[in-house]
C-alpha cells in the first residue's frame, strides 16, 4: 500500500551549481505569444534533447559566464515571443505555445472558473485568459490531447533557470504525466 | 445518512452552502444549520469566500460536526501552500471531517485584503492528486510517509459555462483522474447548456466515476441578480432570468426566485448522469425548504447525519 507507486522513468541529471540570484521575478500577466503556432510545434522539433545539445548543456552548466549569458538569452527570446517569466520548468510544449505562468493563479492544468463569457482573464478583464488562447491554439494544430496531461507541482527552486538546459540534462521529464497512478 | 452514504446508496443528494461569519464565534453557523437539517444531506462550508476573511472553515466544519451535521470542508489553493494545505487535511481528517472540496479559489484582487499575496502554489488538480495520494497511498507530496492516513471523500468544482468551453468536460476529467469523487457545479441558470456539458461529460464516461451535483440558486431580487452577474466571477445570468424576475413585483420577487430554483432542480434532475444538486444559498438558507419542497424532494428522515 504504502509503495507500488511508478516513480520517475530514468534518473535525470544530477542538479547544477546555484546560479546568481535571478532578478525579481515579475507578477503573472496573460500574454498572447508572438509566435504562430505552427512556427512553435516546428521550434519544438528543432530543440528536442539529442546527444549534441546534451553534450552542450553539459558544458553550458560547468561554464559560469557561458551559462549566464545562454540563460539571459532565453530570458530575452522567449520573454519577447511568450511572456516567459523564467519558471525554469517550461511548460509550452503541451500548452499550444501560450504560458500558463501567466495566469494570475499561475494554473499549469487548465483554466480556472472564473474566465469571462468573452474568454477575458478575471483578474485582468482586458487580457484573454491564457488557457483559452492556449486551448484554440492547440485546436488549431491538432493538439488538444495535449491538454488533457496532468502536470506536477512547480518546483520553485529552479525560478530563474535556463528550461532548455534543463530540458536538455533531462530534468523535465516529469513534468507532466497521462498516468494519474504516479506520484503527483 | 453522510454525503457519502446517499451517493453509495444511489439516492439523489442534496447539499447546500453556508458562508462562516466574520468574527470568533461558530453560534451562526450551528443556527443557520437548523434551518437545512432533515432538507440536506451535507453542508459546505465556504473557505474565505470570495477572498474575505472568515472564520476557518475547518472550524466552521467541525462546528458542524457537533451539532450532528455532515459537513464539505471547502480547501481553496489562495492562501495556502503545499505544506499548509496538507497539514489542513490531516488535522480535518482528525477531527473526523471526511468531504473535503477542493478548487482554486478566487483571487485576492477580489476581496477584502486585495493586498494580500496570492499563493496558488498548487493547483486544483495537483491538490486533489495530492490528497488522494495521501490517503491511498499514505505519503505525502514529499514521498514521506503519512500514519494514520486520512480518510477522506474528495470533491472538486466545475464551471460548465466558462470558455473554454469545449474543454470543460475535458477538464473535469483531469480532476476525476486526480481523485474527484463529487463535483459540485457553478449556479446553473442555462439547463441547455448544461446538458450539452452533461452529454460530453457521459461520452467520457466520467458520471460513472464521479458523482455529479448540479448548482442551484434561489435569487432574491433583481438587485441581486445584478450583483452575481457583475461581482461573482464565472457566473452567467442569461436575460430570460432577468426578464423573469424584472416581471414580478419587489415584494414577490423573492418567491419568485424560489420557483425558478425548483424548476431547474426539476430538469437537472431529468437528465441522466446527475446525482443530486448542491444549493448555493448562502446567506438565504431558510429558503431552503420551500425551494426543496416546490421541487418535490422530501425531508431526509429525521436524525442528521
Amino acid at each position: 500500500m504504502t509503495q507500488a507507486i511508478p516513480g520517475p522513468g530514468r534518473s535525470p541529471a544530477p542538479e547544477p551549481a546555484p546560479e546568481p540570484a535571478p532578478e525579481p521575478v515579475p507578477a503573472p500577466v496573460p500574454v498572447h505569444p508572438r509566435l504562430g503556432v505552427r512556427v512553435a510545434y516546428r521550434l519544438q522539433r528543432v530543440l528536442r534533447p539529442n546527444a549534441g545539445y546534451r553534450w552542450l548543456s553539459a558544458r553550458l552548466e560547468t561554464a559560469g559566464p557561458a551559462r549566464t549569458a545562454f540563460t539571459g538569452a532565453e530570458r530575452e527570446a522567449k520573454g519577447k515571443l511568450f511572456g516567459c517569466r523564467m519558471c525554469g520548468q517550461c511548460a509550452l510544449p503541451v500548452t499550444g505555445y501560450v504560458c500558463p505562468m501567466g495566469c494570475p493563479k499561475e494554473l499549469r492544468n487548465g483554466p480556472c472558473g472564473g474566465v469571462g463569457a468573452d474568454g477575458s482573464c478575471e483578474v485582468y478583464p482586458e487580457r484573454r485568459c491564457v488557457w483559452v488562447d492556449a486551448y484554440d491554439r492547440a485546436a488549431s494544430a491538432g493538439r488538444t490531447a495535449d491538454l488533457r496531461l496532468l502536470h506536477r507541482p512547480t518546483d520553485h527552486r529552479r525560478w530563474g533557470q535556463s528550461s532548455w538546459l534543463n530540458y536538455w540534462q533531462g530534468r523535465d521529464e516529469d513534468l507532466w504525466t497521462a498516468d494519474s497512478r504516479t506520484h503527483p | 445518512m453522510s454525503l457519502r452514504e446517499r451517493l453509495a446508496s444511489g439516492g439523489f443528494a442534496v447539499t447546500a452552502e453556508i458562508s462562516p461569519p466574520r468574527g470568533a464565534s461558530t453560534e451562526n453557523i450551528t443556527k443557520t444549520a437548523e434551518a437545512l437539517r432533515n432538507w440536506v444531506d451535507a453542508v459546505n462550508v465556504t473557505d474565505n469566500q470570495g477572498s474575505n476573511v472568515r472564520l476557518a472553515s475547518w472550524a466552521g466544519s467541525v462546528a458542524l460536526i457537533n451539532a450532528g451535521l455532515d459537513p464539505v470542508m471547502q480547501m481553496t489553493c489562495r492562501d495556502r501552500n503545499r505544506i499548509a494545505l496538507q497539514s489542513d487535511l490531516l488535522g480535518a481528517s482528525a477531527l473526523g471531517v471526511r468531504n473535503i472540496l477542493v478548487m482554486t479559489g478566487d483571487h485576492p484582487k477580489f476581496g477584502d485584503h486585495p493586498e494580500a499575496k496570492p499563493v496558488f502554489d498548487l493547483d486544483s488538480v495537483q491538490l486533489l492528486w495530492t490528497l488522494r495520494t495521501m490517503r491511498d497511498q499514505h505519503v505525502l507530496l514529499s514521498g514521506r510517509k503519512v500514519d494514520p492516513a486520512p480518510d477522506c471523500f474528495l470533491g472538486a468544482v466545475e464551471n460548465p459555462f466558462a470558455p473554454p468551453v469545449p474543454f470543460r468536460a475535458e477538464r473535469l476529467a483531469k480532476k476525476v483522474e486526480a481523485g474527484a469523487q463529487f463535483i459540485q457545479t457553478q449556479f446553473v441558470f442555462d439547463v441547455p447548456a448544461f446538458a450539452a456539458w452533461l452529454a460530453q461529460v457521459r461520452d467520457l464516461g466520467l458520471h460513472e466515476r464521479c458523482a455529479i451535483l448540479a448548482g442551484v440558486g434561489a435569487v432574491r431580487s433583481v438587485r441581486a441578480l445584478e450583483y452575481m452577474r457583475d461581482h461573482v466571477p464565472g457566473v452567467e445570468v442569461p436575460d430570460g432570468v432577468f426578464q423573469r424576475l424584472q416581471a414580478v413585483p419587489a415584494d414577490k420577487q423573492a418567491h419568485e426566485g424560489v420557483k425558478l430554483a425548483a424548476e431547474i432542480i426539476q430538469q437537472v434532475a431529468a437528465i441522466p448522469g446527475v446525482a443530486g444538486v448542491h444549493l448555493l444559498v448562502a446567506g438565504n438558507e431558510g429558503a431552503v425548504p420551500d425551494i426543496l419542497d416546490s421541487a418535490g424532494i422530501q425531508a431526509r428522515s429525521p436524525g442528521g447525519v
